[in-house]
Parts: C-alpha cells; structure tokens; sequence
C-alpha cells in the first residue's frame, strides 16, 4: 500500500459545495490530485453529490445538504484525497490547427519583440509544446493548459481586451490557452484556431476534458478559412491521436 | 394550443427555470431564475413542476397577449401594479386572460424580478435539462436571448381550473446571511469586520452576471491574484479595487479573485430581489445555521402547493401577524414555520 499524501484543506464555498483544495499555487502534482478525485467520484459516486468541478489546484464539489452535511461529506472525501493519484496510462491527445500571426493572432509580434525574438520563433516554441488540459471554465469550453514552454512565460496585459475573437489561441502568465466563445481577455493573442472546443447541435458538445494533452500545429489563412467552414457544419476539424 | 405574445417588455427579462447543472466541469455556467423561491410559487400557483421554465421579467413594465385561445398564468416576486384591461390582477395568484386579453405589469415597486408561469409551462429544446437563457453561450429556448416584443409562445390552452393565491412567508428584511470562505483567509481580521460591519448598495451596473457592491474598499493580504478556482451561486470575490462583487446566476465558473464569503443559499434570492441604491448589511452565520437553512428553504419550496388557497378565500391571519409584529420576532423568509396560519379559513 502506498503512503498516502498530506490531506488536502476543505474550504467552505457556501452551504452546498465545498473546495477541495491541494495547493495554492499553480502545481502540476496538485492537478493530478485533483483529476484523481473528480474520477474517483465519477467511478464510486457519494450520495448528495450533485456535481463536481476540476480546477488546477481544486475540486469544487457542489452537494445536496438535504442529503449530506458538510462534515459527513468532508469525513469522505478525505481518504479518497489522501490516496496518490494513479500513474495516467491512456490520456487523449488532440492535434489543434492554428493560424498564427496577421489578422489572427494580433499579438504575435509584440510577443516576439517583447522576448527578443522572431515571430517564426514562437510559433516553434508555442506549437512545439506538449500542453495539458488542467482545467475547463469561464466560458463554455475555454481550456486552460498547462506544459507552455518557460521562455514563453510573459505577464498578461496591463489592460485586458474586452472583447476577443471565437478561438482565440492565447498565451497569459504560465498558461496557455484555447478559447471557444468570443470572450474578455487579458491575454496575449497568438493565433486562431477552427476547432470548436463547444458546439451545441454537435456530438460531443465539449470537445475538450481536464485531463486531455494537446499540441498544435501551424496553417495557413486558407486553411483556416476551409477548415472554419467545416467547423461550422459540425465537424470536429481536430485530430484525435490515441496513445 | 393558445399563444402567448409579448406586447411589451424592457431589458433583463428572459426565459428561467432551475438552470443548467452537470457542465460546469466544461465552462458552462448554470443560468436560472435569480430568485427561486418566487419562480416556484409562480409556478405553483399553475400547477406546474417548481422550476418549471418561465418568464423572469426584469424592474421595467411588460404586457402579454393571449391570442387563439384563453390562457392561464400567474405572477410572484418584485410587486408590481398589475392589470388585465383595467381590472386589478393580484401579485401571489393566477388569473386567467381569455382570448384577445392582455396582462399589462408596471414597473417593480421594490426589487428587481417578477416571474410569470404559465398554466403548462414554457415548452422549447432543452440543453442539459434546463431552457434557462445564457445569453453568452448562446443558449436558451424558445428564445437564446432576452425577450423582445413581438416574441411568443406556444402554450396549453387555459384549464379553466378556478383561480388561486398562495400565502407566502412574510420577506425577511434583515441582513443577508453568508458564510465565510473560501479564501477569507486572503483578508485579515480588520478587512473581514470591515465587510461584516458595513453598509453595502448594489451598484446600477449589476446584472444576472454578478452584483457589484458600492461600500467601502476591501484589502487584500497578499494581492488580489489567486489561481483560478471554482465558483458558485453567491460568491462574493473582491478583486483588486477593492469593490466586492456577489456573482450571480449567469457568473463564470471559474474565477481568480480570492472569495472573502459565499452567500447562504436561502439568501441568494433576497440578495438578487435587493434593488440597486438600497443599503443592506451581511451577517456571518456558522455552516450548520446555512444548511439548516439550506433545508427549510427546499422543504418551502417542495411544500408551496400547501400553502395554495382559493382566490376568493379568507385573507392570511392578520392577528396573527400583527401579534407576531408586536412582539418583534425576527421573521424569516425560509422558516415555513414563522407565519403558520394556526387556523386554516
């Protein structure tokens, strides 16, 4: 049996939901933690449970307390928390096309100044990147990703966008990002891509789980164009690889 | 089936229900009624399911039509003058508009939200379970947006079943409960008083989104970024100037402002019903109060058609409210119990 790790803290948000949270900082070891609690929820589920939501460093389980109270709930979570996260065998990995630069990615050459370098070079290091999904929010399918490459790291802006394009492919702090819906952003704009990571009328509707890796790839504008209209119509336009 | 036609609305009424749950995991945030408890007794009073889908009309006047048919509706929440062609129709009970009539609503006399059930329900497509509008992401039906004139709905024709009024719980008026956390530990002990102790207004620029609190500014320990975590129905984040904002049904699902407290879950609806320039306080109260509160609040709203009384019946027992006044109880809104009518008329 493996030792287990130090507890996590429980962090009431309101009456019904509860922050379990493993770290306060952006960690990838607290990630795992947090994707092996949400499954091992989804796989052994408590009653009262009503809905769980990944974070990079928490899980916010929103409960029922007609069902179960803060303490009972929190006396069962906390040896599922303890346990270390099983080692990822099988994770999904999706291949996102990007255009980057011009129109598309507004940004890119303030970014290249900014680091001393040629746009050319960040597109190598942003589409070089081997990304994580750490979490999913804000606005339907907007992923948060883990894994940008350090010289990549860059404060965001001083005054955040108050509106930035459907899938805006962004950099902002340590993280890198796919956005699906039209949105506020204080991030760096590096391209955009045709895949929806949301789409209502299609199957799936989210594109994306916490958990997924992802790695991009460069088109041009004509493709990106061909490719958004496919997108349009329903197709995933992504390329799934399976470990 | 009958229609019903919006003749008139303002801005900030929409299409609600219980909301969206099960994808917030995926950025998509809940939606739903801002106050339920007068979403449930709207729709009690047309014997629909509690958050069955209706008609959230925001602080400005609206008028429905009912054409091809009569239709039964009913309206509860932020009073307002109400009227079908000049006769008086009352907040708290159905009434039924025949074919050509048209229900005309003034503005909200004190609150913000008045919802409108119709005998029935609204019908449209559902995205995980709800017809909720969530104008940002594109959803809602049979509108993804809010109501314009000229908008309507395809609705049962009206049962003729008699008309109805429901005895609510008096409102409470006293401050708006909330827990502390989960990041009051990002504030010390002079910034939490200075919340808890204050004076707060909801700012004119408030939405379904979140309400911004106009008080005095709150500091942060150690600056207002934190990673980004959860949120929910309620949580009142500060970000770095200082002004709290209590985000609402429509908030992102996740945030990176440290969360000084979390409105109980039996005061969301008044905080949402508090109209913008009226000063009101918070209170701290421990997690067991919150979900002993939590719990009454579901059990009121499971219990509403209890409460349901014929439209010409016997008023509420006024002797036993204004005993209850004079003795200065506090009266709670989610407490089935503070306003019994000991004899039922």
């Amino acid at each position: 049996m493996a030792a287990t790790l130090p507890p996590p803290r429980l962090l009431p948000s309101g009456d019904s939901a509860v922050t379990v949270e493993f770290s306060r900082t952006i960690d990838d070891d607290a990630n795992q933690r947090v994707l092996a609690l949400d499954k091992a929820l989804a796989a052994n589920p408590i009653d009262g449970i009503t809905e769980t939501v990944p974070t990079y460093r928490s899980l916010l389980v929103h409960y029922d307390p007609g069902k179960i109270g803060f303490d009972a709930l929190g006396e069962k979570l906390l040896p599922i928390a303890i346990q270390p996260p099983p080692p990822v065998t099988t994770a999904r990995r999706w291949r996102i096309p990007v255009a980057y630069g011009g129109e598309h990615g507004i940004d890119l050459e303030d970014v290249a100044k900014a680091l001393n370098t040629t746009p050319d070079d960040i597109v190598a290091r942003h589409a070089g990147g081997d990304y994580k999904v750490a979490m999913i929010g804000f606005t339907p399918g907007w992923s948060y990703l883990s894994g940008l490459d350090k010289s990549l790291h860059m404060s965001r802006r001083q005054s955040p966008r108050l509106l930035t394009p459907a899938g805006t492919i962004s950099i902002g702090g340590v993280q890198a990002g796919i956005q699906c819906l039209a949105a506020p952003s204080g991030w760096h704009l590096l391209g955009r891509t045709p895949v929806r990571t949301y789409q209502l009328h299609r199957n799936p509707t989210f594109l994306t789980e916490p958990g997924d890796r992802v790695t991009f790839f460069a088109i041009d504008h004509k493709a990106f164009d061909e490719l958004d209209r496919a997108a349009e119509a329903g197709e995933i336009v992504a390329e799934q690889v399976v470990a | 089936m009958s229609r019903l036609v919006v003749a008139s609305i303002g801005p900030a009424s929409s299409v609600q229900d219980g909301g969206r749950h099960g994808a917030q995991r995926y950025g998509l945030t809940v939606s739903g009624a801002m106050d339920r408890l007068s979403l449930a007794a709207a729709n009690a009073l047309v014997g629909n399911e509690p958050f069955a889908a209706a008609v959230e009309i925001g602080p400005f006047g609206a008028a429905f039509t009912a054409r091809d048919g009569a239709v039964r509706v009913a309206i509860s929440g932020a009073p307002r003058n109400a009227d079908v062609a000049g006769n008086p129709v009352a907040m708290d009970a159905s009434v039924t508009l025949k074919d050509g009539e048209t229900l005309t609503l003034g503005f909200a006399r004190g609150g913000a939200f008045t919802y409108l059930a119709i005998e029935g329900a609204i019908k449209g497509e559902m995205v995980f379970g709800s017809l909720a509008v969530n104008a940002r992401a594109g959803l809602g039906s049979p509108y993804p947006r809010p109501l314009q004139a000229g908008d309507e709905f395809s609705v049962d024709a009206a049962s003729g079943a008699p008309e109805l009024r429901i005895e609510l719980p008096r409102p409470v008026s006293g401050p708006i409960r909330v827990l502390l956390g989960p990041q009051d530990d990002e504030f010390d002990d002079a910034n939490k008083a200075l919340f808890l102790d204050s004076e707060w207004k909801i700012s004119a620029t408030s939405d379904r989104m979140g309400y911004r609190l106009e008080g005095p500014a709150i500091k942060h320990l150690h600056g207002h970024n934190i990673v980004s975590d959860g949120t929910v129905n309620g949580s009142i984040q500060v970000p770095g100037n200082g002004a709290p904002i209590a985000l609402m049904m429509d908030r992102g699902t996740s945030g990176g402002y440290p969360k000084i407290a979390t409105v109980t879950t039996a005061d969301v609806g008044r905080l949402a019903q508090t109209s913008a320039g009226t000063a009101f306080r918070f209170k701290a109260v421990s997690m067991a109060q919150a979900q002993d509160e939590a719990r009454k609040f579901a059990q009121l709203v499971r219990n509403l058609p209890d409460r349901l009384r014929p439209a010409d019946g016997v008023a509420l027992n006024i002797e036993a409210l204004s005993d209850a006044n004079v003795a200065g109880y506090a009266v709670s809104a989610v407490d089935a119990g503070t306003w019994q009518v000991t004899a039922e008329p």
